[in-house]
């Protein structure tokens, strides 16, 4: 009941700042600080003439603080991450259950999205060719984040009565802080977060991907749907209606089986553009360094392009997010840092593999012809990119961002989800309100212009980084712990490699 | 090496005979059964978020079935025959799983029955016994 209560006060908070009443005390301790988010949300500070929103210094503060803290961790534990991926440390008797490959593979699924595709597009456009630079650097530090979020999503998951798990932020921001002695500050935070999530799931995770797989599609027909989003949407929304709501589960099955499969054609594709467009390359590569310090021809020069590097690595591999650690959550592990270094290599897939193949497929074509999109942007800059050396190129591109957008929408139906029975519990009544929610919004997503729905990304994530990230610096000293205890048993041999 | 016959059974009219030729061989040497049954599983699958959510839940439950309705009835089959048994029950990929437990209880003998996999499906995926057979560190009996 009280968790109810505290949704109800926090969903008021965050969706009508105006409303008053309710509980007059309640409302009494808390107005300052909706008041105080609400000014902040969508609040960018100007810095030399560019514009930094506080959700990206908000998201590069705590990457490099936990990159800092945990003694680079994204880069020293990359072998082991590997090696615990391949299954070296896996248990033969636990065989069975969910793997370090299964959990990771069905995470990157729900992160490799349109973002990938049409994200970096964005990036490019915006913030010019040095904003890949600062992309992949972001990726790199997010890495650390990822390692930090994923840990405790393992460590504080829930073992339900029915043998199911949940687990993700709001679990570990409510139990993690009640064992560092401030439970009402966890409880708090995770109502916090759940909110987030919910509402966060229906940008991110929802109308951004429906937008840009319905702008592709477009792209592919030539403009005969033109005007026609709303068809487009409403077969989307019923084919995820049919999944998360008519339990059609093949359908879900099959999309993940395909995608892994989707990811790789498309990388081989975009090496071979890459390699066609050869000449190009040095000079392209180039310009990813020079732009990344310079700044050239973009507004708010240097400065500007990290941001939009940033901010665009944010969206696509989703550290500080912590809705991958809801994913991670299911591994079974009786170590769970072990799920942070096998999470490290998400954002290593997500961004700084494939957002930089993308980066580099776009940044070749321009250096070959500046002007070859036209006006075109998102993922329609991409796929005219491909168009340039495969002229039959869009339409396998536009399955491809229709699968991604599909499995990351069934994704996020779930991160969502979890969100929502951790308000209101596990009854199917409630779950049935928020899949249908979760489906209009799929439609609405290919009625609306792109940059609304950026604008509307953007605002949710720092909604849901807020108590995430501020969760972090409070529970990170419990992951370090756990992450020195694991070395040592590493060391002494206390836990072994079963290859052999 | 232990005097264990590993049989490994899976329901089928080929485990069956693969039964009835272990009972005849355990009772000659007087040999211990190690009773196996290998619940096809990859650690390398891609699965939905509420896949692996219930995953836990799930073997339990495969576990029990193929306990309930394969494994149960088999063993008591070999103790009415007045041999000794140990049951196991794993997931994993067939043939590496069986091989590994081989390894694990000293087996002196695999005992497994013919599938009668044919075609394409064997051609692309191989067959477990066919695997067995050329990287089992113990000889192999495939009951036709």
């Amino acid at each position: 009941m009280k968790r109810v209560l505290m949704s109800l006060v926090a969903l008021i908070l965050f969706t009508l700042p105006a409303t008053a009443g309710i509980d007059e005390t309640i409302n009494d301790i808390t107005k300052p600080l909706a008041s105080f988010i609400g000014s902040v949300v969508f609040v960018k500070i100007p810095l030399f003439g560019a514009q930094l929103p506080i959700v990206v210094l908000w998201l590069v503060i705590g990457a490099v603080f936990f990159t800092v803290y945990m003694g680079f961790i994204n880069l020293r534990g990359f072998g082991h991450a590997i090696k615990l991926v391949r299954g070296d440390y896996a248990d033969p008797n636990s065989s069975g259950e969910v793997s370090h490959f299964q959990a990771l593979a069905t995470a990157v699924s729900g992160t490799v999205g349109i973002g990938n595709i049409g994200g970096v597009a964005v990036a490019v456009t915006v913030g010019g060719a040095g904003a890949t630079f600062w992309l992949i650097f972001a990726g790199l530090l997010g890495m650390s984040t990822k390692f930090v979020e994923c840990t405790l999503g393992v460590k504080y998951r829930l073992e339900n009565e029915d043998g199911s798990v949940s687990g993700g932020p709001m679990y570990y921001l409510d139990k993690g802080f009640n064992e560092i002695g401030k439970p009402g500050l966890g409880r708090f935070l995770g109502v916090f977060y759940a909110v987030g999530i919910c509402i966060g799931a229906l940008g991110i995770g929802n109308m951004f991907q429906s937008n840009q797989a319905y702008v592709q599609l477009n792209t592919v027909a030539n403009g005969a749907l033109d005007g026609l989003g709303w068809l487009v949407g409403l077969i989307l929304a019923a084919v995820v209606f049919a999944v998360i709501i008519g339990g059609i589960k093949s359908i879900a099955r099959v999309t993940e089986k395909v995608v892994p499969f989707m990811a790789v054609f498309y990388c081989v594709f975009a090496i071979i553009v890459i390699l066609m467009n050869f000449p190009a390359l040095p000079q392209a590569i180039s310009n990813i360094f020079t732009g990344a310090f310079t700044g050239e021809g973009v507004a708010g020069g240097a400065l500007g392009a990290l941001i939009i590097g940033f901010q665009r690595a944010v969206f696509s591999n989703e550290a500080g997010i912590g809705s991958a650690s809801i994913a991670h959550s299911a591994v079974k592990t009786s170590e769970p840092v072990t799920e942070g270094y096998v999470s490290l290599l998400e954002p290593f897939i997500d961004t700084i593999v494939i957002c930089t193949i993308t980066a580099l497929v776009i940044g070749t074509s321009q250096v070959a012809d500046p002007n070859f999109a036209g006006d075109a942007t998102g993922v329609a800059m991409t796929s005219a990119a491909f168009e340039r050396q495969f002229s039959w190129f869009p339409t396998p591109l536009a399955i491809a961002a229709l699968l991604f957008a599909f499995s990351t929408m069934i994704s996020w139906s779930y991160y969502g989800l979890k969100g929502w029975t951790y308000l209101f519990g596990e009854g199917e009544g409630s779950q049935m309100v928020y899949k249908v929610i979760f489906c209009v919004f799929v439609a609405l997503g290919c009625m609306v212009q792109l940059g609304p729905i950026l604008d509307i990304s953007d605002a949710l994530v720092f909604l849901i980084c807020v108590p995430n990230i501020l969760g972090l610096y409070f529970l990170a000293p419990i992951v370090k712990r756990e992450m020195q205890k694991y070395q040592a048993k590493l060391d002494s041999g206390e836990i072994k490699s079963f290859r052999h | 090496m232990s005097n264990t016959v590993l049989l490994a059974v899976d329901g089928s009219d080929g485990s069956h005979r693969a039964t009835a030729h272990a009972i005849a061989r355990a009772k000659l040497g007087g040999a211990k059964i190690l009773l196996t049954y290998v619940i096809e599983w990859s650690a390398y699958s891609f699965n939905t978020p509420e896949e692996n959510a219930q995953r836990h839940k799930r073997r339990e439950q495969e576990i029990e079935k193929a306990t309930s309705s394969v494994v149960g009835p088999a063993a008591d089959r070999l103790r009415e025959a007045g041999i000794e048994v140990e049951t196991v029950v794993q997931h994993g990929p067939p043939a590496e799983t069986l091989i590994r437990l081989a390894k694990e209880h000293d087996v002196a003998q695999i005992v497994i029955g013919r599938r009668g996999e044919s075609g394409i499906k064997s051609l692309i995926f191989g067959s477990v016994a066919g695997n067995l057979i050329q990287t089992s560190p113990v000889p192999v009996v495939v009951v036709p």
